[in-house]
């Protein structure tokens, strides 16, 4: 990714690497056997300091669990999260420090919010709970408050159903900040918007960003705001990342056959662009059930003998797509047309 | 941080109404739910102030005033087959079936409340421990658990006292458990815990408040359980002892009246009933008060 650019003593603000997760289904005992759901597999990342991560894929393709796994609200089975280069111990300690410096913004604007408590009382909940004073985290929350746009006088002692989808997600984001966080995780935080308040939410989080000093890793299924709001993006497919690159470079030259099919499957409004066939049909398979190969191989339109017996791994320093078709030596046979 | 400073106003800002008031007020519109309300306040302070309102002794009656009926001169409910004014046992009388129809669902409340809060918050095997030990005591049916319970320890209030706490935990800690179970799951206790906030911490700030309208709604209904079986129990000599004023075993020792002064013996009966309809409907209004969708 960007790792050549970058001075090397520049650590990434958050960076992972060989996350795994397999949650197991409990057989009954009776015969039914433990199944196990292959939620994230492989995945590694940098975030640049100061950077958008953008990662985008199907609903089920482990977008959310990775937003868990980087968060330490799941536990990875294997693989090492790292804060500003620094591993992130398990100790209690550790993670109650780490979980200052990392917030996340969810989806669902009202389940976010306790619906017992004011506006006021979520916001303060964290810093109180680090040992802020009731008086210093009731300023920063007002000054949050105002500064994500909602005028605290009014909004302050409410309680969240009183309040517009907008406003709510506006209250989570000044929650997330309320603790001064390196990074923030937004887990389809624009999804439940509708368009015009999306773009207020998503100019308000650039401006954030600048004005904070923040790196924010934004998981979202919309291809369009991905590419609004990213510096880099990363598509991921049953759990594993497919492709990664520079949001230019992924949208003006995808390299994996489902990427492109996703780019594909972008509505436009220009009427010489519209998408005339489905791009992709089908679901994905089962992450129970994985199939042997390529994971994308049984839905690839180029697939071919060698994409399912034989998956492709990632080595280092590659260009980072996990396809056959980007190495030249890997036999199959569009290997070089697409070079 | 840059962000432009802002002086916190001295007034207090918009302030919406509590969760509590709201809930008072929808139930203040309901007709049931306030003449629940007042026929219940009305029962349990006459039960209290029992001998501001009455000057005889409940226990001493006059062998010469056995079952006269209602609205005879000087006893305006009759009295019983000792002699005894009918109204001043049933108003002292109160003061037991109250008693022993609340206290139970209260500690039932705490220690089911606590049981079924952990449970649900921790999961695993404690959830496994806890609810399957809870579903060993809610096989038996509750009215036979509780005699059996009252009968092995022996009679006595304090043991009828014990017994329908033990058979009134489990429907506590079931009802709990699923609460809790379903507030755990949502988003904003998983953001409090990516804030650093320990279980506790989030029990009490995230948890309780969201899992009290239920448990509430539900401990008001157990209530007119609670009044039913400590009365049964009293009634087939399991609770208090004569000559206590109790309901349950005035209905017992009135029963040889019941052929020449039915009206008489089925007094005791109409507040065991009036009292548990009453908690009932008040059940179902705080249902639908609390109800804030």
């Amino acid at each position: 990714m960007t790792d050549q650019s970058l001075p090397s003593h520049a650590a990434p603000a958050l960076s992972a690497s060989s996350l795994n997760k397999t949650f197991t289904v409990r057989g009954n005992g009776l015969g039914k056997p433990a199944r196990h759901v292959h939620a994230v597999s492989d995945f590694s990342f940098d975030l640049p300091t100061g950077s958008t991560l953008g990662i985008v894929g199907e609903s089920g393709c482990g977008k959310s669990t990775t937003a868990r796994l980087l968060m330490h609200l799941v536990e990875p089975d294997s693989g090492q999260i790292r804060l500003s280069g620094e591993p992130v111990g398990t100790a209690k300690r550790d993670l109650k420090q780490f979980r200052r410096k990392v917030q996340m913004v969810f989806q669902d604007s009202s389940a976010s919010l306790n619906p017992r408590l004011t506006i006021e009382q979520s916001i303060t909940f964290a810093p109180m709970v680090h040992g802020v004073s009731a008086k210093e985290a009731r300023e920063t929350a007002w000054r949050l408050l105002d500064r994500v746009g909602l005028d605290p006088a009014r909004f302050a002692g409410r309680y969240p159903h009183e309040l517009s989808g907008g406003q709510r997600q506006r209250v989570n984001i000044a929650r997330a900040l309320a603790l001064n966080p390196k990074v923030v995780i937004f887990d389809e935080a624009v999804s439940a918007l509708d368009k015009s308040v999306e773009a207020q939410v998503l100019n308000l989080l650039n401006e954030l960003k600048a004005e904070f000093g923040l790196s924010y890793i934004f998981i979202s299924h919309d291809l369009n705001v991905v590419r609004y709001i990213s510096d880099h993006v990363l598509v991921m497919y049953l759990g594993q990342v497919v492709e990664q690159g520079p949001v230019e470079q992924i949208y003006a030259a995808p390299r994996h056959p489902y990427t492109r099919a996703l780019l594909a499957s972008m509505p436009s409004a220009d009427p010489d662009q519209r998408t005339m066939a489905a791009p992709i049909s089908g679901d994905p398979p089962s992450p129970i059930d994985l199939p042997p190969g390529c994971r994308f191989a049984p839905r690839c339109a180029f697939a071919e003998g060698i994409c399912n017996t034989m998956p492709y791994e990632l080595r280092h320093g590659d260009a980072r797509v996990r396809c056959h078709i980007s190495d030249p030596q890997s036999g199959h046979s569009k290997a070089e047309a697409a070079q | 941080m840059t962000v432009s400073e802002i002086t916190l106003p001295t007034t207090q800002p918009t302030r919406s109404q509590g969760y509590w008031s709201n809930v008072w007020h929808k139930l203040l519109r309901d007709r049931v739910s306030v003449a629940c309300m007042i026929v219940l306040a009305l029962i349990i302070l006459s039960a209290i102030f029992a001998p501001l309102l009455t000057s005889y002794d409940p226990a001493v009656g006059s062998v010469v005033q056995r079952l006269k009926p209602p609205f005879t001169e000087g006893y305006i409910l009759g009295t019983d087959e000792l002699g005894r004014d009918m109204l001043t046992r049933l108003l002292y009388g109160g003061r037991m079936s109250l008693i022993m129809g609340i206290l139970p669902v209260l500690l039932a409340l705490v220690i089911g409340g606590t049981l079924g809060t952990v449970a649900g918050f921790v999961g695993g095997w404690t959830n496994t421990i806890i609810m399957r030990a809870t579903d060993v005591v809610f096989a038996f049916p509750s009215i036979l658990l509780a005699v059996a319970i009252a009968g092995a320890l022996g009679s006595g209030l304090l043991n009828a006292l014990i017994a329908l706490t033990v058979v009134l935990i489990p429907p506590m800690v079931r009802v709990t458990e699923s609460a809790t179970t379903q507030v755990r799951s949502l988003d904003f206790v998983e953001a409090a815990r990516a804030s650093g906030a320990g279980g506790l911490t989030i029990i009490r700030v995230h948890i309780l408040g969201n899992i009290l309208a239920p448990v509430v709604v539900y401990a008001t209904s157990l209530l007119s359980v609670a009044i039913i079986m400590s009365a049964g129990l009293s009634f087939i000599g399991l609770g208090a002892k004569p000559p206590t004023p109790e309901w349950g075993l005035m209905l017992n020792t009135l029963r040889s009246a019941i052929y020449s002064q039915p009206l008489i013996a089925a007094l005791p009966g109409v507040f065991i009933f009036a009292v548990s309809l009453s908690f009932n409907l008040l059940s179902d209004g705080l249902r639908s008060a609390m109800d804030m969708s």
